[in-house]
């Protein structure tokens, strides 16, 4: 399982080594760490994300090893949707149940929309949305923009989907 | 030197490309060994035949062939009748029956000629037959003007990236669609404001449906998916969107997460669509311009980019065409 932990650092030598100790102890795999020396606490303190692989049960004692070494867990949590992908629609985006689309999404417990920007010009013309959909992987990706199609068809919404990348 | 009598069938917008491209790189031919004589040149009021090549300064300064023609035979007649060993096809396209190309290039390729044509309609209605009937009679037919205009693609494929195994082709396939987005995303104008902006600069048709409903797009894509990756598909099988329902809002949404909205051709997927595509990719190219990316097993993604339309780029295409199929031949001879 993906975690995320934000943790801070004080700014002195051999701290990030030492926040480093308990995910290696715990067989944890580091996906990511990001330093953020320029975002420094009002206290003084470096904030600083992990992004890990590890088993959820040992959370605990991850956190506890931390503790013991002085540093303050802020934060931590699965990470569970990891993929993105931006979605336009176009069409009578708000009056064909704007809550109705983003709940068919959200519905599938693999799949949010965590970010919706709308542009309307007037009543009777078609207005425009931005949609992010976050979802757990990239297969579940590919099945909510195919949720969003079938909800473009249904509702006469033109569904801009991103280009890929690769050759599927 | 290797005669090469050639007739040209059509005289519109390409076919007079075709006449001064021929006639500017005449030198350029013969220094290939290659004498390219146009013996003939059709349109829908006759034709004009001069046996040692038509005189392309006074049939470049007419329109139409009205006033010059030296015969009243058309279409088929002209090209069965003709001596040619190179008929070049570049009459209206009509994707829906193909005519009246198609009877122009099966008549030609029957009667041994090869052929070289700009005009996709033929080819999506019957890829399939026409190629056997090139084979058959020991001919050559080719087409690389009919998708991306002057943009390599069809010959890229096949010859500079042959060995590789081609997993898909994605692109803007229509410049005119291609002008219409860019403008509506640069002026925050509305669709019909910038098609009217495009029909005055003679980029769209008066009547515009065919490429902004995608049917061009679409009929590049059916001749790929024929071509190149041998599906035997016709143009009910794409999946087509055309870009009227874009908004200025929507363009201006996509532009400010870092996209643009792009008409897209996909084969093998057969789509055509409007889609996001990033601002930094390099098929996200501007204005009239064409792109395709091509997906390989070897060498990763090829993309390249050009004009897609134009009657002296158009002609370019033709001409490569046409240089490839005696370059080809002496090839063979020497091995």
């Amino acid at each position: 399982m993906r975690l995320s932990m934000d943790l801070e650092l004080q700014d002195v030598p051999g701290q990030l080594l030492l926040a480093l100790q308990p995910f290696r102890d715990n067989k944890a795999n580091i996906i990511s760490v990001v330093h953020h020396r320029d975002r420094k606490t009002p206290r003084g303190m470096i904030p600083v994300r992990f992004v890990v692989e590890m088993d959820r049960s040992k959370i605990d004692s991850v956190n506890a090893k931390l503790k013991e070494s002085g540093i303050s867990v802020v934060r931590s949590g699965e990470d569970r949707l990891i993929e993105a992908v931006s979605v336009v629609l176009v069409g009578h985006v708000l009056h064909s149940d704007l809550g109705d689309t983003v709940n068919r999404i959200d519905s599938t417990g693999f799949a949010e929309v965590m970010d919706v920007s709308l542009t309307m010009t007037g009543v009777e013309e078609p207005s425009s949305a931005y949609l992010k959909i976050r979802a757990t992987g990239k297969a579940e990706i590919q099945k909510a923009l195919a949720i969003l199609r079938e909800v473009g068809a249904e509702k006469k919404l033109l569904v801009i989907e991103p280009i890929e990348a690769e050759a599927l | 030197m290797r005669d090469i009598k050639i007739s040209l069938v059509g005289y519109g917008i390409v076919g007079h490309g075709v006449v001064d491209v021929l006639s500017r790189k005449k030198k350029m031919l013969r220094d290939m060994g290659l004498n390219a004589k146009l013996i003939s040149v059709t349109d829908h009021t006759g034709t004009v035949i001069a046996e040692d090549g038509v005189d392309a300064e006074k049939i470049l300064a007419e329109k139409t062939l009205a006033n010059l023609a030296t015969s009243s035979m058309k279409g088929k007649e002209a090209i069965s009748a003709i001596d040619s060993d190179l008929v070049i096809e570049v009459t209206p396209t009509n994707i829906v029956h193909g005519q009246p190309g198609l009877g122009h290039m099966e008549a030609a390729l029957s009667s041994g000629k090869h052929v070289v044509t700009s005009n996709k309609g033929p080819l999506v209605v019957s890829y399939s037959r026409l190629k056997k009937l090139a084979e058959d009679n020991g001919v050559m037919m080719k087409f690389e003007a009919t998708v991306g205009g002057t943009m390599p693609l069809i010959s890229l494929v096949e010859r500079t990236l042959v060995g590789n195994t081609i997993f898909g082709i994605r692109g803007i396939f229509n410049g005119t669609c291609n002008y219409i987005l860019t403008r509506m995303t640069e002026e925050g104008i509305p669709y019909t404001h910038a098609l009217s902006e495009a029909q005055d600069m003679g980029i769209a048709e008066a009547d515009p449906s065919y490429d902004v409903e995608g049917v061009d797009t679409a009929g590049k894509v059916v001749i790929l998916a024929n071509s190149l990756f041998d599906m035997n598909v016709k143009y009910s099988d794409v999946d087509v969107t055309g870009i009227t329902g874009v908004t200025p809002e929507a363009l201006a949404l996509a532009k400010k997460r870092g996209y643009a909205i792009k008409l897209i051709g996909d084969v093998p997927a057969l789509t055509v669509r409007p889609t996001l595509v990033p601002l930094g990719s390099p098929i996200a190219v501007s204005g009239t311009l064409n792109s395709a990316a091509i997906y390989t097993d070897l060498s990763g993604t090829i993309t390249v980019t050009g004009l897609g339309a134009g009657s002296i780029e158009t002609a370019s295409a033709i001409l490569t065409d046409i240089i490839s199929i005696y370059r080809t031949k002496r090839i063979d001879a020497i091995f």
